[in-house]
């Protein structure tokens, strides 16, 4: 169906900074009709051509695989060469705000160093780690099952709109972040690759690693390849009990308390998770707002914890379905 | 109209630590006369946590719940993000996976149990506003909340990732979300727009990275603050937790004192209804409700 092509006017709000030269960055506004044809990287184009040449960002290849071009408009992290302008102004109206991915990094306008993203990449070993014959007699066949284990984790064109969305990403400075994380499972599911225990601990670290995950999909919602990140994080904790490197820290018992409880009430007992996750001592720093809680009727004292009906067929499955160790 | 039926998976929370959360949820379900039945078999849906350590263990306990409202050809409501989007996202699993849904049927066949795929999952929210509708809500508003400024906070869960939103729950569009904003000005209250409305409130990170949850929950309150919110409104119980007890980690993390008082949105569209503060379990709050 060919649609008729419409013309809107829109305002755009432009963060503006150049770190050589300007103490704090700025936002400048510009007005233009926009077809129904245009892109965010259109706009970004009329911007330098039209109003001002020394406007900076990011372009190469204008077709949604080199990376270059990602930037936030109205906070949601877009890829420019991708984005209609239309659907934008459908789902914020006819004013617009581009950022660069993020501000405390912008260097030139919507340029940013994405440093620390490479240097998180790099981390997770992303390459085959594996011993290959120099002289082989014959090919190393990858069976379509085997490629599909993948799970598109290797779609990833690291244009960062992940790692930069990611909230994590903002407080933890060591945090490894969700486009490394697909990346690590990228290669742990490849069948040639003998490097996956390494990694494992190394996506296993706390602090660093998938345990600091705040399970908000931010990651997989922006990704503009559907690499669901999210997915990749889930299959490394899994991997981590699976290949028998999981410690025993707060983060795993946390996960794995879940399954105690399930089993013994159907239920979450909450307050034996945390004491579970935390141990004896660490517990204990939860006590000022667990008054607080209790005073106001939160706490379900152990005696009184409700149980589901039909525990029995809990407590079967759970015996019957459960697949990790711990 | 024909009178609204439920299964509801009432989650742990509304069980033990936010009680209010249940009794208000029953108390706009009569004021409305929607019927509530419980879904008194079901365990926890392993609140995103229990699919780290064993997945397949997740999705048998969570076809189960489901099992139980088709079993009662009831569409499931959540009161819970986190639930909604564990049981949401088993059924889509199973769904699109004839294997995988096989695999499961085969573990429920031995409590007699089978996962069909029939029964409907979404939040109360959305039942609320899409099956009862605005209108008539706002029709039967009797103590309209018009003298508040009030900040909705989504909860991820509810509105990421859009693919699965639209499948089953509220289609919600997670960069521009409107459900809260519609349903506060459709009970005469101001809805207050700010950057965290659909982020993260840090919830799910608590035990093992608390500096980030802090953090999170410290932006959120700030936020909301700083546009001049009376209180907050919220449809998730964890979101709850975290905004409405954990406001001294929070305060400390960001470096201001951002205490306000958050509603569960049941509470919210109760206060409208004219139900009774103690219906509404009002007194179960940390950060205390200080204006009714």
């Amino acid at each position: 169906m060919v649609s008729e092509i419409t013309t809107t006017r829109v305002t755009f709000k432009v963060f503006r900074f150049n770190m050589e030269t300007d103490y704090l960055p700025y936002y400048k506004t510009y007005e233009m009709d926009v077809t129904s044809e245009e892109v965010v990287l259109d706009i970004l184009n009329r911007i330098k051509w039209e109003f001002d040449g020394s406007f900076s960002y990011r372009r190469s290849c204008r077709h949604g695989i080199c990376g270059a071009c990602a930037i936030k408009v109205n906070g949601k992290g877009v890829l420019a060469c991708k984005e209609r302008i239309n659907d934008l102004i459908a789902m914020f109206g006819t004013e617009l705000r581009f950022d660069p991915l993020s501000e405390k990094r912008a260097i030139k306008d919507m340029i940013i160093d994405k440093k620390d993203f490479w240097v998180k990449h790099e981390q997770v070993n992303p390459y085959l780690d594996s011993h290959i014959e120099e002289h082989p007699d014959m090919e190393c066949a990858v069976t379509p099952a085997q490629a599909e284990a993948l799970l598109d984790a290797d779609y990833c064109i690291q244009c960062g709109l992940c790692h930069y969305s990611c909230p994590v990403i903002e407080i933890n400075e060591e945090y490894i972040g969700p486009a490394a994380f697909a990346k690590a499972y990228r290669f742990n599911a490849d069948v040639r690759d003998d490097g996956i225990d390494h990694r494992i601990d190394i996506i296993n670290a706390p602090g660093a690693g998938v345990w600091d995950c705040v399970k908000c999909y931010e990651c997989t919602q922006v990704c503009p390849k559907e690499v669901d990140p999210f997915e990749k994080i889930t299959k490394l904790h899994n991997q981590v009990f699976e290949h028998g490197r999981a410690l025993n820290n707060v983060a795993t018992r946390h996960a794995v308390g879940f399954a105690h409880s399930i089993k013994k009430h159907g239920l979450l007992d909450e307050g034996e998770l945390v004491r579970y996750s935390e141990g004896n001592l660490g517990v204990m720093k939860h006590v000022p707002v667990a008054i607080k809680m209790f005073t106001k009727g939160k706490i379900v004292l152990p005696w009184n914890m409700p149980k589901s009906e039909n525990l029995d067929e809990i407590q079967k499955l759970v015996k019957s379905s459960s697949t990790a160790k711990f | 109209m024909k009178q609204l039926e439920y299964a509801l998976f009432t989650g742990c929370t509304a069980k033990e630590s936010t009680p209010e959360q249940l009794m208000s949820t029953y108390a706009v379900a009569n004021k409305l006369g929607i019927k509530i039945v419980e879904l008194v078999e079901a365990s926890c849906c392993g609140a995103s946590h229990l699919q780290d350590y064993d997945d397949f263990l997740s999705l048998v306990l969570n076809a189960r719940n489901i099992a139980y409202a088709e079993k009662r050809g009831m569409t499931m409501i959540t009161i819970c993000n986190t639930c909604q989007i564990n049981t949401a996202m088993t059924k889509h699993r199973l769904d699109h996976d004839a294997a995988l849904k096989a695999r499961v049927n085969e573990k429920l066949a031995e409590v007699g149990l089978e996962y069909k795929g029939t029964s409907e999952i979404k939040h109360f929210l959305y039942a609320l506003i899409d099956d009862f509708g605005l209108d008539q809500i706002q029709s039967m508003v009797s103590v309209p909340l018009s003298q508040f400024n009030i900040a909705p906070f989504y909860g991820c869960h509810n509105i990421r990732p859009s693919e699965l939103q639209h499948e089953s729950n509220g289609g919600e569009n997670p960069y521009n979300p409107r459900s809260l904003d519609d349903l506060i000005a459709a009970l005469g209250g101001k809805s207050v727009d700010y950057e965290e409305k659909n982020k993260c409130c840090g919830f799910h990170a608590e035990l093992q990275a608390p500096h980030t949850a802090a953090m999170l929950t410290g932006k959120a309150l700030m936020g909301a603050m700083d546009q001049n919110a009376d209180w907050m409104v919220t449809p998730c119980p964890l979101c709850h937790l975290k905004l409405d007890t954990q406001y001294a980690h929070a305060s400390k993390a960001v470096g201001r004192d951002v205490k306000m008082p958050v509603l569960h949105m049941q509470q919210m569209v109760g206060l409208a209804l004219g139900c009774s503060k103690e219906e509404l379990g009002l007194k179960h709050h940390v950060s205390e409700v200080n204006f009714i």
